[in-house]
């Protein structure tokens, strides 16, 4: 490893950390209905949606009438993206004259950006109009992160409240997490990115003369395209709201949607910002920051030797070159390493940094091509996933996440020591249990199953695109993918069929919402119990002892349920390519 | 259906807020105070556009300095389809076109017996990184300054000029816009 290299990822850490506590509290302030320094720009404007929407926002609901809205706000966002895409050809603000998209592939592209997984099965800038990224897409990008905040304030007040029968009013946690939070931050960082050469017009496609014409199959090519488009305004929301579906085809690794060196780090702190952020809100709403500070300390605590991980292995080249003649070392004047499918600019620390940050964040943009990392580098991000993106995961939904995997923790911990199982004052008991497992489980039997009948027909094993266990690594981490809501990929895989395009959207859809509900659930049952007095026996659930306890449930989880399934893909790969197999 | 009106009534009014409102803001400041970013970096030479600072262009001619590899299709470098070439690393097809790229540079530049940087030789993560490392840079000066007949030094200053190192000294990674050095080649200012 380069030192640079390990210095930029440390730099980050610590400009991510200093982050949490100002953001968080701001955050924690907008949910419990105070003023803040937005509030004379943009009250008049949550008001008069309010009033338009006959919402009083005094008037709180259960937890199934709470869910209930979820569900169906986020189907209308589902039926719009979808009807949006089939009509763009007639629409407005289409300079290319793109057709309508496909319909399978305008389904899964529906689910997927309702869902915050953001899978792209289609490039964007060759099959998108401008109406369509910004009224369909980008609409989603921000209403689906402010869906998956507003679920997660939901089950804080869980844990907050004592004997009550409402956790909230969804339409209000939901829009103020949009105009304050998701806003303000989107427009500062769309700015900024511009500022680097991110391209922000509703121009059609430039054209140039190339210097050089190139001859391809006997026909001259002398020019070469542009693409254009309002592509800052999306980029900015789709990394902070754990999005991740790119304006163009290669995402964040094309230069045009991530240009420099700084314009990357914005983008790579925005991945992890809110989910962050949140960890401190979570503190303050159940009056016990450390609470909210040692679900941080698990996150980055697993989070930073897998990001070194992959950097390490990805640094380390490809030991099948090294007789080509080729220099993989790094030095002052080149990164050296894997550079396949890399960027130069951002050479080997910041690709592998991303890679780390975009799936343990439910992000899933990319700014190198996953499908060429080492198998070790590639494992990493694929593992990931499969903890269940409850390492920073997904706004809102990578926190409500975790703490499903602290119930469980604290529910180990009473078994080891034979008393009822407490946390944050609610007594644990077979409910809590129970709905958080079916939160841990789901994605894992929606991962495993999808793979295993993916690798077993025809239909999944075409679209392969490399050959050996690799190929099996590519459905996996399709899978994997989907079945978190993370939306990366390794992009060899032909995903624009009728089997992916369908097998994919199932799996994103019952990953995101079957997993809201158990959520909500249990929000309304800890909401209606009483607390629990501190004692001598109770666990405290803010010592190095718990986050240790916490991290090792979240990866024992992960690692039984998944080695068996690596091994066949990533671990025969990296053998075989030492020359070991 | 009481639940209906605020779940369609909200939606749209942020679809109108987050979808329209927001990216019309964000073109219009971005369009007045960072123009010629906004619109794509692009170069000029009277009223022809040359190409854009951060988009590569192909290079085969010796007398230029190559780029990245490019995994586009069906030209490579084709700006209306960004794509990497998504070959793992165990893929056979990945070894042979390496060694065909590393064969071709050698073939013209015999006399040079150095190792070729890596990032010579794998295609880019976007198949239009407008970037080689100041070490490829440095592989093909000699090749360059025979084809034009011109000192190595004088090419050495011309890849300088067009050499950026890391931000702030720590951030990304120092990089040679080959476009940039090409068209400076040529006696071209990019303006």
């Amino acid at each position: 490893m380069n030192q640079l290299g390990a210095l930029q990822i440390a730099l980050f850490a610590i400009a991510l950390t200093a982050l949490v506590k100002p953001l968080g509290s701001f955050m924690a302030r907008i949910y419990q209905g105070e003023r803040t320094w937005l509030s004379p720009v943009l009250g008049p404007v949550e008001r008069g949606i309010y009033g338009l929407c006959g919402i009083d926002a005094n008037v709180e609901s259960s937890w199934k009438r709470y869910a209930l809205a979820v569900l169906l706000f986020n189907f209308i966002g589902f039926v719009a993206v979808y009807i949006i895409q089939l009509a763009q050809g007639v629409l407005p603000l289409n300079p290319q004259g793109f057709a309508g998209v496909e319909a399978k592939s305008a389904f899964n592209t529906a689910v997927s950006f309702a869902t915050n997984t953001n899978w792209q099965g289609y490039g964007g800038e060759s099959t998108m109009s401008y109406f369509t990224q910004m009224l369909a897409l980008n609409v989603q990008n921000f209403i689906s992160a402010a869906s998956g905040m507003a679920v997660l304030v939901a089950l804080i007040r869980g844990f907050a409240r004592r004997q009550a029968q409402q956790i909230g009013n969804f339409y209000v946690d939901m829009t103020r997490s949009t105009l304050y939070v998701l806003l303000p931050l989107s427009l500062l960082l769309a700015l900024a990115l511009v500022s680097q050469g991110v391209v922000q017009n509703f121009s059609a496609y430039e054209t140039v003369e190339l210097v050089e014409p190139v001859t391809v199959q006997s026909t001259q090519v002398t020019q070469q395209t542009i693409p254009m488009g309002p592509a800052a305004s999306q980029i900015a929301i789709k990394q902070l709201g754990t999005n991740g579906g790119g304006f163009f085809n290669v995402n964040s690794a094309h230069p045009l949607e991530n240009p420099t060196p700084l314009a990357n780090v914005l983008e790579v702190l925005a991945i992890l910002l809110i989910p962050a952020a949140l960890c401190y809100t979570f503190g303050r709403m159940v009056n016990d920051t450390r609470q909210g500070w040692a679900v941080y300390a698990a996150m980055l605590i697993i989070f930073l030797p897998l990001a070194f991980g992959v950097f390490s292995a990805e640094q380390s080249g490809n030991p099948r070159f090294d007789t080509l003649g080729v220099d993989q070392v790094s030095s002052a004047t080149h990164s050296g390493g894997n550079m396949e499918g890399k960027e130069v600019r951002f050479g080997i620390a910041n690709s592998a940094l991303w890679a780390a940050a975009t799936t343990a964040a439910s992000n899933g943009s990319v700014n190198s091509m996953h499908d060429s990392y080492t198998p070790l580098g590639g494992l990493v991000p694929m593992w990931l996933m499969q903890l269940g993106e409850v390492v920073f995961g997904g706004a809102g939904s990578g926190l409500y996440g975790m703490l499903m995997f602290a119930i469980v923790a604290v529910f180990i911990a009473g078994l080891m020591v034979g008393r009822t199982p407490e946390y944050l004052g609610k007594k644990i008991e077979a409910y809590e249990v129970k709905m958080a497992s079916l939160v841990l489980l789901l994605p894992c039997v929606v991962v495993l199953l999808g793979t295993a009948i993916a690798s077993a027909v025809p239909a999944g094993t075409g679209s392969v695109a490399n050959p050996g266990a690799h190929g099996f690594s590519e459905i996996l981490y399709a899978f994997s993918s989907a079945g978190n809501n993370n939306g990366s990929a390794f992009g060899g895989l032909s995903a624009n069929t009728p089997f992916y395009n369908l097998a994919l959207a199932v799996a994103m859809w019952i990953s995101r919402f079957w997993i809201m509900i158990p959520v909500l659930a249990i929000a309304g049952s800890l909401a209606g119990k009483r607390n629990v007095a501190i004692t001598a026996g109770t666990l405290p659930t803010h010592t190095p002892l718990f986050i240790a306890m916490l991290i090792g449930v979240v990866l024992m989880v992960g690692a039984l349920t998944f080695l068996p399934s690596l091994a066949l893909g990533p671990i025969v790969e990296h053998l075989q390519m030492i020359g070991k197999g | 259906m009481s639940e209906l009106r605020p779940a369609l009534v909200s939606f749209l009014l942020l679809t109108v807020v987050t979808g329209l409102v927001y990216p019309l803001l964000v073109t219009g400041i971005s369009q007045a105070a960072f123009s010629d970013a906004a619109n794509g970096s692009l170069i000029r030479e009277g009223d022809k556009l040359l190409g854009s600072r951060l988009i590569g262009q192909p290079f085969s001619d010796p007398k230029y300095f190559f780029g990245r590899p490019s995994a586009t299709a069906p030209q490579p470098y084709n700006g209306a389809a960004s794509s990497g070439s998504n070959q793992s690393p165990t893929n056979p097809a990945l070894a042979s076109a390496i060694s065909d790229r590393i064969a071709r540079l050698r073939a013209l530049d015999p006399g040079n017996q150095a190792l070729v940087p890596i990032d010579l030789v794998t295609a880019s993560g976007s198949g239009l990184d407008p970037h080689i490392s100041p070490a490829a840079a440095e592989y093909q000066v000699p090749r360059v300054a025979r084809m034009r007949n011109r000192p190595e030094n004088e090419i050495r200053a011309l890849v300088k000029e067009a050499t950026e190192g890391r931000a702030f000294g720590i951030l990304g990674e120092p990089r040679v816009n080959v476009l940039l050095l090409n068209l400076a080649l040529d006696g071209k200012r990019a303006s």
